[in-house]
């Protein structure tokens, strides 16, 4: 059996029934091709918890953290709800879309950096927040995004 | 900072030690509550709970102890009981819960432990937002050294008692804030809210009796049966008993999280410690408990932070979530962002919420760029009344109330937009070209159906 496969059954052991375990096993398998989940991932999940691969792609398009579709290396996501709007966070995302040289949604052509924006992130007292490869970063301003994304560039992933 | 001088419960040592570590907590007396608890009978645990006037701090204020004791007894029932903490925190304005388990994780896990004892459970499951990566990852650093040193587990302290603790992580869903459709989402499902009755108490997780208590409520329960629910009570106000962790936001000099008092004025909160408003600008309006609570005005700064005042005054105390907002703001575009923000969450299960957010969106859409027509604004207004008290879950009224309050408190912005056919502020509103994710999708759609 496969590494995922494993996984999936020590997190699945975790609870009183198994299919609790469907959101973990579908993170772990996210993770395991590259961030986004193909048909390939919903029949894996489902052979380790015994459930369908359209059960297991119903609860995946309920959450925002699932990706149905490819994405980028890295991901940058820019609260744009009202507490960091207030302070700006419209200019800070326009500045990672000049940066990136893509608009909010959409993905580098190199495959590098998807870019989108998000729903409130629970820091809004220290806005903007950006979330970079789902860690926060607070107090982004625009002149800050050329600087963010060379970081993320160069580290490892 | 002037905060200071007032005492702290909840985050209290933090700011001097580093309460992530067990041996720290411990130094400031950590687990000794759950020690004390553990040698006392469930009932009497229970009464200081009740005692204390503790309310939930997750948004609708139910007294905890009242809660905690709807749920049956071990004995009055054959299915396990379960605990489940809401970490899900994400009503906009609202970071509090995410400093808590920053800050002092093994408080929560005490409060956590203490809970099941009293209510019987030996499974307490924590549903922590997935988006707070690092804060699981504290959590589940200190529920390791709990575990190591046998506060959690087999045999807890050698008393025979047994508790485990499971860390769960969502994965974008701000719905699953709401107690039924986090237990949906923790048995493996998609997260739409169920009906009540049954109530959670009686029938939540795996149909067992399930008590689901907000991180903050939680971590408030080891001082309380440290020193008692009635030296916890002296704090605060009658009827809004002890201090809540406030989070301030939006134009505010400093903003952050606050453990005050309850009680204390929006001005004390604004001015004196949040430092005023930034830039020489006029505060506006005021978002008193998290972005689903109707709007105050500026002249409402003197209105105490407690639920009766905060009830008073036309709003909700809701998460203790305070959003200023200076006089830059464009009302219209902030309803139409709260709007949105709805209408995104909206899990489509009831239909006043699923449609009704979604033409609340399109008509603002419309006063905003100066194509509504007379009577558009009674339309919205209708569309909101038509949302309220109407569905399973409080979603839709978390977006019906707000912003009919907008319209209410700022009517005459918004007939403004009307009558001059365009956004008065032109482009120069702080939340002027504000992109939501919904608008962002809609675009992408758009693009795609053009291509194809
Ligand atoms: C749409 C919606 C979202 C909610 N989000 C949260 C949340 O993120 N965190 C939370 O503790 N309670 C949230 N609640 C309240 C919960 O349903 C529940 O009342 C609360 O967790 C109970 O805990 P408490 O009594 O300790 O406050 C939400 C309610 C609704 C209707
Ligand atoms: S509004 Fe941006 S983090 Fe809450």
């Amino acid at each position: 059996m496969t590494a995922l496969y494993d996984e999936i059954q020590q997190v699945a052991a975790q609870y009183p029934q198994r299919r609790s375990a469907v959101i973990p096993a579908l993170r772990l398998a996210q993770e395991a091709h590259g961030g986004w989940l193909p048909p390939a991932a919903f029949r894996e999940v489902a052979d380790a918890l015994e459930l369908t691969p359209a059960y297991c792609q119903s609860v995946a398009s309920f959450y925002d953290m699932f990706q149905l579709e490819p994405v980028g290396k890295h991901m940058i996501e820019v609260c744009t709800n009202i507490s960091c709007a207030l302070v700006g966070a419209q200019a800070t995302l326009e500045a990672f879309e000049s940066e990136l040289g893509i608009r909010a949604g959409e993905t580098t052509p190199d495959g590098e950096f998807t870019l989108r924006t998000i729903e409130c992130l629970g820091g809004c007292g220290w806005g903007t927040v950006v979330s970079c490869d789902h860690r926060y970063r607070h107090y982004v301003k625009p002149e800050d995004a050329s600087r963010v994304v060379e970081e993320l560039r160069h580290a490892e992933h | 900072m002037p905060s200071t001088e007032f005492e702290k419960i909840v985050l209290a040592g933090a700011d001097d030690h580093d309460l992530t570590r067990l041996s720290e907590y411990e130094r400031v007396g950590g687990y000794q509550s759950l020690r004390k608890a553990l040698g006392m009978e469930r009932q009497a645990v229970l009464d200081e709970l009740l005692a204390a006037g503790l309310r939930g701090r997750g948004g609708a204020g139910f007294p905890m102890g009242r809660k905690a004791s709807f749920v049956p007894k071990p004995e009055q029932t054959t299915k396990p009981i379960y605990l489940t903490i809401n970490a899900d925190e994400s009503e906009p304005g609202t970071f509090k819960d995410r400093e808590i388990m920053q800050r002092v994780p093994h408080r929560l896990i005490e409060g956590a432990l203490i809970t099941a004892y009293t209510i019987g459970s030996n499974h307490v499951f924590i549903y922590i937002r997935g988006e707070y990566l690092s804060e699981f990852e504290i959590v589940r650093a200190a529920l390791a050294e709990a575990r190591d040193r046998g506060l959690v587990g087999a045999n807890v302290l050698g008393s025979g008692w047994n508790c485990t603790i499971v860390l769960h992580r969502g994965a974008g869903a701000y719905i699953c804030g709401e107690e039924t459709a986090l237990l949906e989402s923790l048995e493996g499902k998609r997260g739409q809210p169920r009906s009540k009755p049954p109530f959670p108490a009686l029938q939540g997780l795996y149909a067992s009796p399930t008590l689901i208590n907000n991180v903050e409520t939680i971590a408030t329960v080891p001082p309380i049966i440290e020193k008692g629910g009635a030296w916890y009570a002296q704090f605060g106000v009658p009827n809004s008993a002890g201090t809540r962790v406030f989070s301030l936001s939006g134009n505010v000099a400093n903003g952050g999280n606050y453990e005050l008092p309850m009680g204390i004025s929006l001005r004390e909160l604004i001015y004196d410690i949040g430092g005023g408003i930034p830039d020489g600008r006029k505060l506006k309006a005021i978002i008193p408990g998290g972005s689903s609570t109707p709007v105050l005005t500026a002249d409402d700064i003197d209105t105490a932070l407690d639920f009766d005042a905060i009830g008073a005054a036309g709003s909700m105390l809701g998460s203790g979530a305070i959003i200023a907002i200076d006089d830059r703001a464009c009302m219209v575009q902030l309803a139409l962002r709260v709007a949105q923000f709805y209408q995104h969450e909206s899990c489509g299960k009831c239909t006043p919420c699923r449609e009704g957010t979604r033409w609340m969106v399109n008509i603002i859409e419309k006063v905003e760029t100066g194509h509504a027509q007379q009577g558009d604004l009674d339309l919205l207004l209708s569309v909101c009344d038509r949302i309220l008290g109407k569905c399973l879950c409080p979603l839709g009224d978390a977006a019906a109330m707000p912003v009919a309050s907008y319209v209410d408190r700022f009517r005459e912005e918004f007939q403004a937009h009307i009558d001059q056919g365009c956004c008065p502020f032109g482009d120069s509103s702080s939340l002027d070209r504000i992109l939501s994710p919904v608008q962002q999708h809609a675009r992408l759609l758009r693009e795609l159906a053009v291509i194809a």
